[in-house]
């Protein structure tokens, strides 16, 4: 997608990856045809060397299946994934273990990610029994030890005979950050990493994942739902909905000057902490519909204001560059990208 | 001049554990009056929801109430009406269960919207009859009347009157949000009580539900106390604000004076840690150490530990409420010195 762009400097590259869940509703199980949940469904993208490339939108939205499917935790349906140009989408056995000791994953909940009884040593040194990295017990601790300190625990020694319930949420968090470290990895998915973690503590593990990113270049698919945290951590980012990325771009470019009119709605829904602040009202109609019995077309038409009856209930929109590095899914892209008016109508509600 | 609708002073909630005391709220006291929103804003573990629920007297059996707690309701003392001298431990109130003059206040007169409304719903019943049940134990009307009431509060919160005879499980999160409110409403109360009401929703439902709820609290006159972790949320809906920190009360004054004339060094840092949309992407501060277990809290500021303008007096004294400018609080020593320096989100 990145024309022009250095090939080498490409982690990974997403082409058009789907995953459908097959659902079993009932008697359909033996007759008939089987129901698909359209998860993901097709989306291409680029993570760059030492890029945080944020995904955001909201629940349902596929963007912790986008997460599963670059670390292999779920098979894709179709599509494809580079890794460093190779395609590790159907990886098995050795390979797939190769592979996954280069990308590793960060969770969203501290508290469930870690197993309350291994140690922090134990925790951290797994994967390099699993991998069968370091030579000698000794040489072992002290790569863990670097990890735990690479993630500010400090000093470390005091953390290795810890269990989890001895530790903060934000603590934990960083035994997780560690732990992914600790291999070495040239990517890291994190799904929603400080999410469960309060006000105090966020800014603080985000703050180490920014500074791990300088320090080692390690590029991250940060995957959130809070818009604010996104702006603050990614480089670029991509906003899902409904199985499709809807738009994406440089974050202040999608954050100031989007285009598409659910990004829209999105954003101006954002909460800002400041009294002052007289924010939008936000447009759309409805709820996010089942990812079952998808809208025809345009996924977003059924809520959208600007929907025009005969196109976008008709015609799926491509993702198209209306500007340099700036994708957006929307037939009348290119006229909101120009300042055209677009008028507001009203199509039959689905 | 508003009226005052509820008065909480030096409410100290603490439980007990098998190994001591937690000391959850310690002496808290604020102000509101009627058709007012307050946020009250706090991490984890802050004692927020304590506050709330010591409101209403509902708390686990293991809380005590401390002497000399007042919350004042309209002119009656909750306290003094629904607690009895705990036999076990000496400065201590207990709370005497289902007590009959303290159930005609709730819901009635408070009401509340709980954490994670999601599963405040019993799933076995329609959710349309679980709130005629409610309006049916505090009012003598017919079945009728009260479907009747059930079906104007849909059309208020925005649900189609068709899903009255529903179950929880067919209501998407923000419906059942919806019908929460709904709930709290039904029976007009002067004071909702709202348990983080939007914090397992997402962004587009979150600001459905919170332009709802303030277009409902303008429309029926209700007081609303907003009990959240986001300080985004008390920005846009309250009109004043009290800000907690392991049990006390260190910050209160209306939302603009906290936001812009920041007094407490806790609210800064709090503001500094958050990130935001709008402005300038700027490097977020973190705040160092982690909150204090409220069993073992310390001696003197209980922000102290992790306060970067914390001297000697700190760590020993109990820091004095200060009134930096009228109606503006702080529970700092420094409380004076540091207003006006304080980096407020406009710095």
């Amino acid at each position: 997608m990145n024309n022009g762009e250095s090939e080498e400097n490409v982690v990974i590259r997403v082409k058009d990856l789907k995953k459908y869940f097959e659902l079993h509703v009932g008697m359909f199980k033996f007759w008939g045809e089987p129901i698909y949940v359209k998860a993901v469904d097709g989306i291409s993208f680029d993570i760059k060397k030492g890029e945080v490339f944020g995904l955001v939108g909201e629940s349902g939205c596929g963007k912790t299946t986008t997460g599963r499917l670059l670390t292999r935790l779920e098979d894709p349906t179709a599509g494809s994934i580079l890794f460093h140009g190779k395609d590790i989408a159907r990886l098995k056995g050795k390979g797939l273990k190769d592979y996954r000791r280069n990308v590793q994953m960060i969770f969203q909940d501290p508290y469930e990610s870690l197993n309350p009884r291994f140690t922090v040593l134990k925790t951290v040194m797994e994967p390099l029994l699993i991998h069968g990295i370091g030579e000698t017990y000794d040489e072992r601790v002290e790569m863990v030890i670097k990890a735990l300190e690479d993630a500010e625990l400090k000093p470390a020694e005091e953390y290795l005979e810890r269990f989890p319930h001895e530790l903060s949420g934000g603590q934990r968090q960083r035994v997780a950050i560690a732990r992914a470290l600790v291999l070495r990895p040239q990517f890291i998915v994190a799904d929603e990493p400080v999410s469960m973690l309060d006000v105090s503590i966020r800014a603080g593990v985000m703050n180490l994942m920014l500074d791990l990113r300088e320090k080692y270049g390690i590029p991250y698919l940060f995957i959130t739902h809070d818009i604010a945290v996104a702006r603050y951590m990614s480089d670029r980012m991509a906003v899902m909905y409904l199985g499709k990325i809807v738009e994406m771009g440089e974050t202040d470019e999608i954050i100031f000057n989007h285009l598409h009119p659910y990004t829209k709605a999105l954003i101006s829904a954002v909460p800002v902490p400041d009294p002052d602040h007289k924010h939008g009202r936000v447009e759309i109609k409805g709820e996010i519909p089942s990812p079952i019995n998808l809208p025809p077309g345009c996924r977003f038409w059924p809520r959208c204001p600007y929907a025009q009856k005969g196109l976008c209930d008709v015609k799926d929109p491509p993702l198209v560059e209306t500007k340099d590095g700036h994708y957006v899914a929307c037939h009348f892209a290119k006229k909101f990208a120009a300042g055209e008016e677009v008028p507001e109508k009203e199509v039959a509600t689905a | 001049m508003a009226k005052e609708l509820l008065d909480v002073r030096n409410l100290s909630v603490h439980y007990k554990i098998l190994a001591g005391w937690v000391y959850a709220v310690d002496n808290v006291s604020f102000k509101l009056n009627r058709g007012e929103t307050m946020g009250l804003v706090g991490e984890s573990g802050c004692g927020k929801t304590t506050t709330g629920y010591g409101i209403t007297q509902l708390l686990a059996s293991n809380a005590y109430i401390k002497d000399g707690s007042k919350v004042i309701f309209d002119g009656k003392d909750f306290v003094e009406m629904s607690t009895e001298p705990s036999k076990k431990f000496s400065g201590y109130r207990k709370i005497i269960e289902y007590h009959p003059e303290m159930r005609k206040y709730r819901w009635k007169r408070i009401s509340m919207i709980f954490q994670g409304a999601m599963n405040a719903f019993n799933p076995v019943f329609k959710v349309g009859d679980q709130i005629i049940e409610a309006i049916l134990t505090h009012e003598d009307i017919t079945e009728e009347e009260a479907r009747k009431r059930v079906e104007e509060l849909y059309k208020l919160v925005g649900i189609p009157v068709d899903r009255i005879d529903n179950y929880p499980h067919e209501y998407s999160g923000g419906m059942k949000q919806r019908a929460m409110i709904a709930m709290a409403l039904a029976l007009n109360p002067d004071l909702i009580i709202a348990d983080e009401p939007t914090t397992a929703l997402d962004v587009v439902t979150q600001d459905k539900i919170l332009g709802e709820m303030a277009r409902l609290q303008k429309e029926k006159d209700v007081a609303m106390i907003i009990i959240t972790h986001d300080v985004s949320v008390v920005a846009e809906m309250a009109h004043k604000m009290a800000v907690m920190y392991a049990g006390h009360l260190v910050e209160t004054g209306t939302t603009r004076q906290i936001f812009k004339e920041t007094a407490h060094p806790y609210m800064e840092a709090l503001l500094k840690a958050f990130p935001s949309i709008k402005g300038e992407r700027k490097r977020l501060k973190a705040i160092p150490g982690s909150p204090p277990d409220l069993s073992n809290p310390p001696k003197g500021c209980r922000f102290a530990p992790r306060c970067p303008y914390a001297k000697d007096i700190c760590l020993e004294e109990e820091p004095p409420v200060v009134e930096v400018a009228p109606g503006h609080f702080s529970k700092c020593h420094f409380a004076e010195e540091l207003y006006g320096e304080l980096g407020g989100e406009a710095k």
